[in-house]
């Protein structure tokens, strides 16, 4: 004897929060079965085991039938087959500006209340979450692991060692390669601003579209961020990292007219970075430089006479990296590259960030006062987003 | 060359991938009306294609207007091989020919395929332009419109209602013609969609005709069902309530706050009757040649002269004895009576009417519920045109309901309805309705004016003084009918309907009657059945619920007539246990009346399942129900007896935990003689001492609401009341009666914050917010145990509907406080060892808190006054006028009464009129109580034994300030579109319906585990229904859907072919309406109100 069919369908489709994180983190209908008794919904609703089951399934049902709309959010705007309540559908297209922290909070405290230990489940998440944000969201654990990877197949492979790894759900875990992936194969190409392209193909919010903005140009240029000397960087310290380097660095930063994408970087200007060598390879404008940057730092450093030993090698390690761009394989170096000769040496001596920050503009510009010294401009718009970098690095 | 039919063709979207090489697709458009087809050029490489293509034109008869859908299909153009078709639409143009309904079809409609399901979107304009008067084309009906709703539409009003149409029509199903084993399954399944539409254009044409002819131009409450009677054909076939409607146009009605338009409108528009009923019927049978009616007027004038006795005795011609629904005749006196109470309805062939709301007065007496069952043997139908054996079986079965609904002294039936139950070659035909005594001035042409202007001064005076003086001539009119009865006067509206119609010395069958708690004035049964809604202006204590009657019979498999036999005989039982369980169930909640009963049937190859759901209220009206009694047989044992009085102590607490539950405090009465409690048999007389006995002032006739406190002290005193009352006893003698037992105490109670009912409204709850969910649910459940007895069989049965109801208050939680409304249950048994269970339902919000304040602080001061006043009188009997809730508690305030009383009416008329609109009627026990007094062996009435109610005042809601939900509507260009199954949605106003819908839509496939299993395959089947039909109303213009109706719902699987196949059918009223205001939302200030209340009693006077 057994129920052959079971389904419920509304005409305003019902979706209960709680069951689509389960969903999405990829749990099976049984597990979600028992983690939402532990929640102790049962005893609120006075209903029965198998009650609840019929109801997840139906949720997951639903879910597995949006989810064809949700890899084309757009779609499921003016979509007929599910009516999605107005506050909803209005929340998915709403460009929650603010929303930011909320997707951030979310996705750690969805995780944390998912574990299937903690004895309680969250009462109700801020209900001002749209579907395809839930969707596209992701775990901080995981991106971390595939950031910088070639979104391939062969990655894709060896996904169980990260679900092993991180504790997500491989299903999980394969949803969220492959969010990333299909966003990346459609801005890939396309024309315009990154950050734009995603929020307009995908009706992400704006952080979410930045944060795929970030993902996606790392993969792009298969940044390192695995390496164990990188380990202590998060997500947002790369992403914001990526933004920097998007807004600055790549063609569009230039000109935002050119018919070309923010993904890749300015050739050119990797090209034009080797002529900053003069900096360090002409000796007397080296010893200018460091003079100039010395009288201005004197007293108000802490780690003045650190600075002033260190100050060759460190000048020396950021024109070098500089100078290493135009190789493919230095630019995926880059993070290691600014972690090993600058941020390693200043944390040994013990720089406080402040000190960091005092340094590097004044070295940045006191350069502008070497009349020997042509390259201003590339100088400056390398310096940018190094500086801008290295102070989001330098912390423990 | 009545009609030019307009088409164009602009864009698609989301179509699906057709050529995997460039992952697009060269898509066109093919558009076909009847034999003409057009095609839009091919739109190469796309998903989005933009045809935007010229006007297609099709030139044709109006006929094929109204009987062909327009056919839209999009194909992948190949240039090598053949198209590849991608999907069709239907659309059904009959909106487009009333000048009251659309006047364009314009939207984007899901392109549905019946293996696929819905691939992509397509943007369609269709426009009809009508060269000639309609009227002179006889041969179509244009412009007759149909409603599915049973009450009278909103923004109607009523001129005639000419009475009840019908028609079928019958053709080959194409899955089981010899073609069908050469064609694909999607050929087969598109066959099929197309002559269902086919069909049902048709019908819905001659039923149009028949309307016209008698002389009306709409038909209201249509039903259409189809019958798959596999080998033996397809049966479509119709019934509805020809009526002659008139549009409101009074802007000022128009924009009156919907709340009060309702039953404003009815008080403009009293019914009226075929101003010439004899007109129609002694005319020519009929003008058409291809006529199908089975029954022309002029045969129906002869046949009525037969008496219904031998009709009764009619046998089908298959030879099967007519299961089921045992009517008896009345002695010879009660024919006389009959024959007196012969009005102009009765000349009509069937007096019957698919409503089940009317307006107020329009009823005078319900008799009960009456039904007919037969079972019949399918046979091939020879000749599709000539659908004779099909029309003479359902001819048969009225003719049986019109001579049971006699046999109770009543002329008429109303909510009357029919359905089929077929397996195999056996099936059953039911129906079923209430029989009444309409107001017979009613169907006379010239008593309306001077009947409504009667209404209209006099509705203020009834609701403000709240006695039962004022209204004593409240219907002159209908005299006649209660003279007719042997009654004196006339009776008040809140208790007029339960009135027993027939004649208590030749009763039809035994009950047991009591002065009419009301009014004191005429005899009520102790129990009422019906079919239809609650009249608006019934007085209800407490609030109603939801009860069904579960029941399973297992029958041996046999083949023709031995089958047919053996369901026939099996029918009474069923009939008769389904009875038992609701009578009580009904008293185990403390109550005394059902309505919107309907009983299923269904038949499967090894079992028959019943399945009865009805709401259950307690009408003021008619007496407490007593307490359920059991009863040991053999009362030797100790342990024995333990264990019964452990049974009967569970019984008393669930039936005062129900009466808490659903707030009845039913009026106390002075009954404390003694000899009251003590002798069974004279219930009768007693009771009419105790009315004898001097009634009180109507200044002390007010209600008392004890409170908790006093009702501690006060139930030992008045305990001995209840012995009057029956106690319903339940001997265990057997195992039936233990289990009887143990499923009466299995049903669980409601979740908190949850109420459910089958009708339109639920009894005692009038605020509803915006708070909206329609929804079907499905479950089908396979028995793979042989040999269940017929109790396991039961538990199984009784727990899936249960577990199915869990279910949904679990879903919906998020919706609390709310109620389920309409939820319509249907069972089927698709194969040996599957039951089938759905149930479409509506579950809307309403505000406890709103309904406790508006109501309490007025109520609040009321009542301290009332019992200031009556404190000592306490212990004396203080019987409760009970009018219309409103004017029940308003009543005690003499001074500021009319006013307050004026708002009080306003304020559940603001949510409640809207849906019930009028209406006034009762009934009485069907004609199968007969049938339950003959066999009820167990069952004993009239035995003393009493329940002591605990009751509290009307429980305090502890409830929390809900957040009205405002609904913020995005630029999405989708409409919301709103279903429900109920006639009005709460919170706003209908102003407009945009025409009918009616679908049909078969599914099938051959994939069955890649789509996620049957449940995967039925859930995406559900969701694409919805889209379908709101796609359509949203391109009709309208934004809801209202008297929505799942009407089938037919699931076949093959799991090891991997295959399955859904058929359903879908209808409803396709409707604009507009939210009330914000400031209309909020709680309604008796100010605002009363003074809109006199206002629009002053438009309606002048």
């Amino acid at each position: 004897m057994a129920m052959e069919l079971d389904v419920f369908v509304g005409n305003t489709t019902i979706m209960d929060e709680d069951v689509y994180l389960l969903w999405l983190d990829g749990y099976t209908v049984s597990d979600a079965v028992s983690m939402r008794m532990k929640s102790g919904i049962l005893e609120q609703c006075g209903a029965s085991q198998d009650v609840l089951e019929s109801d997840t399934m139906d949720h997951y049902r639903t879910f597995q039938m949006t989810e064809r709309l949700l890899h084309n959010p757009s779609k499921l705007v003016n979509q007929l087959l599910f009516q999605i309540p107005p506050h909803r559908q209005n929340m998915l297209i709403e460009r929650w500006g603010g929303g930011a922290a909320i997707v951030k909070i979310t996705v750690q405290k969805c995780y944390k209340i998912l574990n299937p230990f903690s004895p309680s489940l969250a009462p109700s998440l801020p209900p001002s979450l749209a579907l395809t944000g839930r969707y596209y969201a992701f775990d901080e654990a995981f991106v971390r692991e595939v950031l910088g990877k070639k979104l391939s197949k062969g990655t894709k492979k060896d996904l169980d060692d990260v679900s092993a790894k991180t504790g997500i759900t491989l299903k999980s875990c394969r949803r969220q390669f492959d969010n990333f992936k299909r966003v990346f194969k459609v801005v890939e190409e396309m024309k315009g601003p990154l950050v734009e392209n995603i929020h307009q193909n995908f009706l992400l919010s704006d952080r979410l579209a930045r944060d795929y903005a970030a993902i996606v140009f790392f993969a792009n240029s298969r940044f390192e961020t695995g390496k164990k000397k990188l380990q202590y960087l998060t997500f947002e310290d790369f992403a914001f990292c990526a933004e920097q380097l998007i807004q600055n660095w790549t063609l569009g930063a230039v000109d935002s007219m050119v018919e070309d994408m923010d993904v890749d970087l300015d050739k050119e200007f990797l090209q034009d970075l080797k002529d900053l060598k003069v900096l360090i390879t002409d000796k007397d404008m080296m010893d200018q430089h460091k003079s100039l940057v010395c009288t201005a730092l004197r007293g108000k450093l802490q780690v003045f006479s650190e600075m002033e030993g260190s100050f060759k090698n460190l000048s020396r390690g950021l024109v070098n990296i500089a100078g290493k761009l135009m190789n493919n394989k230095d630019v995926r170096d880059l993070f290691i590259d600014l972690v090993e000769k600058f941020i390693e040496p200043c944390k040994s001596d013990k720089w406080s960030l402040n000190d960091v920050r005092l340094f590097l503009t004044q070295h940045t510009n006191s350069v502008r006062a070497l009349d020997a010294f042509k390259h201003q401009a590339v100088w400056e718009r390398y310096m940018r987003v190094i500086q801008s970098c290295i102070l989001k690095m330098y912390h423990d | 060359m009545p009609g030019k039919l307009k088409v164009r063709i602009v864009a698609g979207r989301h179509l699906p991938v057709m050529d995997r090489a460039s992952d697009l697709t060269d898509a066109f458009v093919e558009v076909k009306f009847g034999n003409t087809t057009f095609k839009t050029d091919v739109f190469p490489k796309s998903l989005n294609p933009q045809w935007n293509s010229e006007w297609f034109k099709f030139e044709v008869d109006d006929e094929d207007l109204q009987d062909e859908p327009l056919q839209i299909t999009v194909l992948d153009h190949d240039t090598y091989s053949a198209n590849d078709a991608i999907g069709k639409v239907y659309i059904d143009i009959d909106p487009l020919l009333s000048s009251e309904a659309a006047t364009v079809i314009s939207g984007w409609f899901p392109i549905y395929d019946t293996i696929h399901g819905i691939r992509g979107e397509i943007n369609v304009v269709v426009k009809v332009d009508l060269f000639n008067d309609l009227n002179r084309f006889r041969q179509s009906s244009c412009g007759v419109k149909f409603f599915c709703t049973t009450s009278i539409p909103k923004c109607y009003k009523v001129v005639t209602v000419h009475g009840f149409v019908e028609e079928l029509v019958v053709n080959e199903d194409p899955e089981y013609q010899w073609i069908d084993r050469i064609r694909t399954p999607r050929a087969s399944n598109e066959a099929r969609q197309r002559l269902i539409s086919l069909m049902s254009g048709e019908l819905q044409r001659k039923i149009g005709l028949k309307v016209l002819e008698m002389g009306g131009n709409a038909v209201v409450g249509y039903l259409q069902c189809f019958d798959l009677e596999g080998e033996s054909g397809l049966v479509v076939r119709a019934i509805g309530t020809a009526c002659t409607l008139d549009k409101l146009s009074n802007p000022s009605a128009a924009l009156l706050p919907a709340c009060n338009s309702p039953s404003k409108e009815i008080k403009e528009t009293p019914f009226s009757e075929d101003p010439n009923p004899n007109t129609h019927s002694s005319g020519p049978s009929t003008p058409l040649k291809n006529q199908t009616y089975s029954f022309s007027p002029s045969k129906s004038y002869s046949r009525q002269s037969s008496s219904s006795d031998t009709d009764l005795s009619l046998t089908p011609k298959t030879g099967m004895g007519s299961g089921g629904s045992a009517g008896k005749e009345g002695g010879p006196p009660k024919t006389l009576l009959r024959q007196q109470t012969q009005t102009a309805l009765e000349q009509r062939e069937f007096p019957f009417f698919t409503l089940t709301c009317f307006p107020p007065g329009f009823l005078v007496h319900v008799g009960g519920v009456v039904s007919a069952r037969s079972v019949k043997l399918l046979d091939r139908i020879h000749n599709p045109d000539e659908p004779e054996t099909r029309d003479a079986w359902w001819e048969e079965i009225r003719q049986e309901i019109k001579s049971h609904a006699k046999a109770l002294g009543c002329h008429a039936v109303i909510g009357y309805s029919e359905s089929t139950s077929i397996c195999e070659e056996v099936c059953i035909l039911s129906a079923s309705g209430t029989a009444a005594v309409l107001n017979p001035k009613f169907l006379q042409d010239g008593s309306l004016d001077n009947y409504s202007e009667h209404r209209l001064s006099r509705q203020p005076t009834y609701f403000s003084t709240g006695s039962e003086k004022g209204e004593f001539d409240f219907f002159p009119l209908s005299k006649d009918s209660s003279s007719v009865l042997g009654l004196e006067e006339p009776s008040p509206p809140s208790c007029g309907f339960c009135h027993i119609p027939y004649d208590e010395l030749n009763m039809p069958f035994p009950a047991h009657l009591t002065y009419c708690y009301n009014c004191r004035k005429q005899k009520v049964p102790d129990v009422l059945f019906t079919t239809i809604d609650l009249p608006v202006e019934a007085a209800v204590t407490g609030k109603g619920c939801l009860i069904q009657a579960r029941l399973c019979r297992l029958k041996k498999k046999a083949q023709g007539e031995a089958n047919a036999t053996a369901i026939s005989n099996l029918l009474p039982f069923m009939e008769y246990e389904l009875h038992t369980q609701l009578m009580n169930k009904l008293k185990l909640r403390g109550m005394n009346a059902l309505f919107g009963l309907r009983i299923q049937i269904s038949v499967g190859e090894n079992m028959l399942v019943g399945l009865a759901s009805a709401t259950g209220v307690y009408l003021t009206a008619l007496p407490t129900p007593g307490g359920i009694q059991i009863a040991g047989k053999t009362p030797s044992d100790m342990t024995y007896e333990q264990h019964i009085s452990n049974m009967q102590k569970k019984i008393n607490d669930t039936i005062a935990k129900n009466k808490e539950l659903y707030e009845i405090t039913p009026p106390k009465l002075f009954t404390l003689d003694p000899e009251v409690s003590t002798f069974k048999g004279q219930n009768t007389e007693i009771s009419e001492e105790v009315i004898g006995s001097p009634i009180p002032e109507p200044r002390q006739r007010s209600r008392i609401f004890r409170s908790h406190s006093e009702s501690s002290d006060e139930i030992s005193e008045l305990d001995l009341s209840h012995g009057k009352k029956d106690a319903f006893v339940l001997e265990i003698d057997d195992a039936d009666a233990v289990e009887d037992i143990h499923s009466l105490l299995i049903d669980a109670p409601l979740p908190a914050g949850f109420y459910s009912c089958n009708t339109e409204i639920m009894p005692g709850i009038y605020n509803w917010t915006t708070g909206l969910q329609m929804f079907t649910s499905v479950r089908v459940f396979r028995l793979n145990n042989v040999n269940l007895t017929n109790q396991g069989l039961n538990k199984i049965f009784n727990d899936l509907c249960e577990n199915l109801l869990k279910s949904l208050y679990f879903k919906l939680r998020s919706m609390i406080p709310c109620c389920l409304c309409h939820v319509n249950f249907t069972v089927a048994v698709p194969e040996d060892e599957l039951i089938q269970v759905a149930v479409t339902a509506v579950a809307m919000t309403f505000d406890k808190d709103q309904a406790q304040e508006s109501w309490k602080a007025s109520v609040d001061k009321a009542l301290m006054k009332v019992i200031a006043e009556n404190e000592e009188q306490l212990q004396f009997p203080l019987e409760l006028c009970s009018d219309s809730p409103g004017a029940q508690l308003f009543s005690p305030r003499k001074g500021t009464g009319l006013l307050e009383s004026a708002s009080a009416q306003a304020i559940p008329g603001a949510q409640r009129a809207t849906s019930v609109e009028y209406s006034s009627f009762a009934n009485r026990c069907n004609s199968w109580i007969e049938l339950v007094k003959v066999k009820a062996l167990t069952i004993r009435r009239g035995s003393i034994k009493t329940t002591s109610s605990l009751e509290k005042a009307s429980p305090q809601a502890e409830g929390h300030a809900r957040v009205r939900s405002t609904t913020a509507y995005t630029g999405s260009t989708i409409t919301v579109v709103k279903m429900t199954p109920l006639s009005f949605i709460p919170g706003a106003k209908i102003i407009k319906y945009v025409g009918i819908i009616n679908m049909f839509f078969i599914r099938e496939t051959t994939s069955l585990r890649e789509e996620g299993g049957v449940s995967g395959f039925l859930h995406a089947f559900i969701a694409e229904v919805f889209a379908m039909v709101r796609a359509h109303v949203a391109a009709l213009g309208g934004n809801a859907v209202v008297s929505y109706i799942m009407k089938e719902c037919v699931f076949m699987e093959n799991p090891n072919k991997n295959q399955a196949q859904c058929l359903i059918n879908v209808s409803g009223d396709a409707v604009i309406f507009v939210r009330e205001s914000e400031l209309e939302a909020i709680p309604v200030q008796p100010q605002t109100t009363s003074s809109q209340a006199s206002n629009s009693g002053a438009d309606v006077t002048t």
